[in-house]
């Protein structure tokens, strides 16, 4: 654990050096040690436009890095963590709006992570999808 | 919002290669990302994406940021199903492992196969490589549920 940078530097730092999370128009905010990430509705975003519906891809990878990004929160090394698995629950459709995700370290281990996150837009008590994931921790030094 | 016809082919009706190279190509995110056609079969496809800077995901090792290799799993499973003339409606859900980190700079390609069709469930799997499908650098298990399955 770091203790030169603050959990908004670390937050801020990893957004910033991942080109992929500017690619989706990701952020984050963070309030004490709760971070919420937000993924603002883009056009490219949609992967049906019958529906219109967000692609079921861009709604796994917005939760993935959600993980990373509160992984990064609690750990201070500049290299970010690296996903092993990630098991994604689609619940109801990624509609044309904003998504937010909040993350669950269920175990931050020296080497291994176990994280939940869930995904809602309108109402945080309807999610629209939910991974469990495991991953790798940077090596310290 | 206007529908262009071969969109609703591509959506809906039996895949012929246009409208399977449509699919990969033409939706918003999948030409965000630069997704190709590569080619259908009996219930398979392949699909490749460039690599590119804006995908990255470790600037350190210039290797495809993994939510790329997400989507790319998550769609190619999509047209494999549409290879087995089913129609899906939606990922129930996905599993992703991801056996290695791609080498830097490297293009990717998914092989999906719908192994398996009930009235209303397709189950799927794929996997991601970067040019030894024999080494992949992540594998995929997948169920989707299905349009007009008469549940």
């Amino acid at each position: 654990m770091s203790t030169d940078t603050t959990p908004a530097e670390r937050l801020a730092a990893f957004l910033a050096r991942t080109p992929y999370i500017a690619f989706l128009g990701m952020r984050a905010e963070l309030a004490g040690d709760e971070m919420t990430a937000i993924l603002p509705f883009s056009p490219h975003l949609i992967g049906n436009t019958l529906l219109p519906a967000l692609h079921g891809g861009v709604l796994g990878a917005f939760m993935e890095m959600t993980a990373l990004a509160q992984l990064a929160v609690i750990t201070g090394g500049p290299r970010p963590a690296k996903t092993i698995d990630v098991t994604i629950d689609y619940l109801r459709p990624g509609r044309a709006m904003d998504t937010y995700a909040r993350a669950q370290i269920k175990k931050a281990g020296r080497r291994i992570s176990s994280v939940h996150v869930e995904a809602w837009q309108e109402a945080r008590a309807k999610p629209v999808a939910a991974i469990r994931g495991h991953f790798q921790m940077p090596t310290a030094g | 919002m206007v529908k262009p016809p071969d969109f609703i082919a591509a959506m809906t009706g039996s895949l012929d290669e246009q409208a399977a190279r449509h699919m990969v190509t033409r939706t918003p995110q999948t030409e965000a990302l630069g997704f190709q056609f590569v080619s259908i079969s009996e219930a398979r496809g392949a699909i490749r994406v460039p690599w590119r800077a804006d995908l990255v995901g470790d600037p350190e090792t210039g290797v495809i940021a993994s939510g790329v290799v997400t989507t790319l799993l998550d769609h190619v499973c999509g047209l494999s199903i549409r290879a087995a003339n089913a129609v899906p409606q939606g990922t129930l859900d996905l599993r992703i492992d991801y056996m290695r980190p791609a080498r830097p700079q490297a293009d990717l390609v998914a092989d999906g196969h719908c192994y398996k069709l009930t009235r209303t469930i397709a189950f799927v799997r794929a996997l991601a490589h970067d040019g030894d499908p024999d080494d992949p650098v992540a594998t995929a298990q997948a169920a989707f549920a299905l349009i007009g399955g008469g549940a």
